[in-house]
């Protein structure tokens, strides 16, 4: 696979003398000024990114308990099930696609094919909005059914063994007559009325419907641990998910849609032949091309840090 | 390096790729929903040993897309020397920021739960008469002199 090369229309490298390759007349890099500039920008933009993951990366580190992906991330479009990861590798599997054809536009650009350029930029705009229209639903989400904020978390995770109480502080007992119980490290979500906690949800896939989950009441008392005996009320999670969430997505999300403007606009400039015309073997659409993998490749990251890890 | 790929063989390791980047998302989501305990009852790696295997790999298949889409859909693999180690020497830097940033936060942490700790100790009258000077660590019941 290394040892083979693309079709360049303009490749030059294995004609040139190594040690003279900074003697002058030849650009050294064997790229043109266009291209190797995309690629610094996506150096500068990779160190961007990478700042914002190694900061959610230390402020998780510090934090005590961190909301489970697997819980937060659990819903689906027009289904009310509890489907963990489901959507958000649809999403992953939509961007792959977006890349691929985005390779084979650059390669019909390399062939001077202005149709299959145009038709194949077209699936790649297509990819991305769709991509975009996924992160909407998603952080709609987030944002109306469950409450989440740049300042405001309701996703947290119990410190330690305990049971839910009813509103006058006795047990609350499941039909059989147990306590309900809870566990160290269970994922629940505040739920909001009229902008206060009310209760605390939960995944049981005992429950059918509404996403299978389970309401109580806000008030918990700790069997195990530091606080075994107090009866506490089932508190927030970390506040910083919320804003590292929406700024990093945020982020990632605004680079997907300048994309998509880009995508769009070389595309139809492409269409009306103008790169036809310089006969560079649409060098400008390698360029977009450079871009919008990148895209997919900070997607890998933000896929790995907020969904799997 | 030399040799040109045909058409032909660039249309398809685009095919091979996508049907790699495919596979390994499906597999690092399969392991992350086995790891997480909702495939099968009773089994997950979200403690100790496991949970570290776990996050390796993860990380591990991250990295091996991110190489592949660099090399093989960015072409890197086939540009000049120079410019893929201007591209990529620069993006090791990150791997200390990572070390440093990932233990300062942990230093965080447990600098929040010195804090929280000592905010909760009580000063309580020692046995025996005088509550000046002393203080009890709370659930020790030890009596400490304070100056």
């Amino acid at each position: 696979m290394a040892e083979t090369s693309v079709d360049h229309a303009h490749d030059t490298h294995e004609h040139v003398d190594e040690s003279q390759r900074w003697e002058g007349a030849v650009s050294p890099f064997s790229a043109s000024y266009g291209k190797i500039m995309m690629w610094y920008f996506l150096v500068s933009d990779a160190f961007t990114f990478a700042g914002f993951l190694i900061a959610y990366g230390a402020l998780r580190f510090s934090m005590p308990t961190w909301p489970e992906p697997d819980f937060v991330f659990a819903s689906f479009p027009f289904v009310d099930a509890h489907w963990p990861l489901i959507f958000v590798t649809f999403m992953t599997f939509v961007l792959i696609f977006s890349s691929v054809t985005m390779v084979r536009a650059v390669q019909e650009g390399h062939r001077e094919n202005q149709r299959g350029v145009v038709f194949w930029m077209f699936l790649t705009v297509l990819g991305g909005a769709t991509f975009l229209g996924s992160q909407a639903y998603e952080w709609t989400t987030l944002i109306v059914k469950e409450n989440v904020t740049v300042t405001q978390n309701p996703f947290g995770r119990h410190i330690a063994d305990g049971v839910y109480l009813n509103a006058d502080k006795k047990k609350k007992k499941n039909a059989d007559g147990t306590p309900k119980t809870f566990f160290k490290d269970q994922s629940y979500l505040i739920h909001m009325h009229d902008g206060k906690p009310s209760g605390v949800v939960y995944h049981d896939p005992a429950q059918r419907g509404e996403g299978m989950t389970a309401h109580e009441n806000l008030k918990i008392k700790y069997t195990t641990g530091a606080y075994a005996g107090q009866v506490k009320e089932a508190a927030f999670g970390p506040k910083a998910f919320g804003a590292l969430f929406f700024f990093i997505t945020g982020f990632h999300g605004f680079h997907v849609f300048s994309g998509v403007l880009f995508l769009a606009i070389i595309m139809v400039n492409a269409g009306s032949g103008l790169y036809a015309a310089r006969k560079n073997g649409y060098e400008m659409v390698e360029k977009i091309g450079l871009y919008w993998h990148f895209v997919d490749l900070v997607w890998v990251f933000v896929f790995l840090v907020f969904y799997l890890l | 390096m030399a040799e040109h790929q045909t058409y032909e063989e660039a249309k398809a390791l685009v095919f091979r790729g996508l049907m790699l980047l495919g596979a390994i998302t499906i597999v690092e989501v399969v392991v992350a929903l086995l790891a997480k305990g909702h495939l099968i009852h009773g089994v997950n790696f979200s403690h100790g040993f496991g949970h570290y295997v776990y996050m390796l790999l993860m990380i591990g298949f991250s990295i091996y897309k991110a190489y592949f889409i660099i090399f093989f859909f960015m072409h890197m693999a086939y540009e000049v020397r120079g410019l893929v180690m201007s591209v990529l020497l620069p993006v090791l830097l990150l791997v200390w920021a990572i070390i440093a940033f990932f233990s300062e936060g942990s230093y965080w942490g447990r600098s929040r739960e010195n804090i929280r700790q000592r905010n909760e100790e009580t000063v309580k009258p020692a046995p025996g008469g005088s509550t000046q000077g002393y203080y009890i660590i709370p659930g020790t019941e030890k009596q400490v002199k304070l100056g």
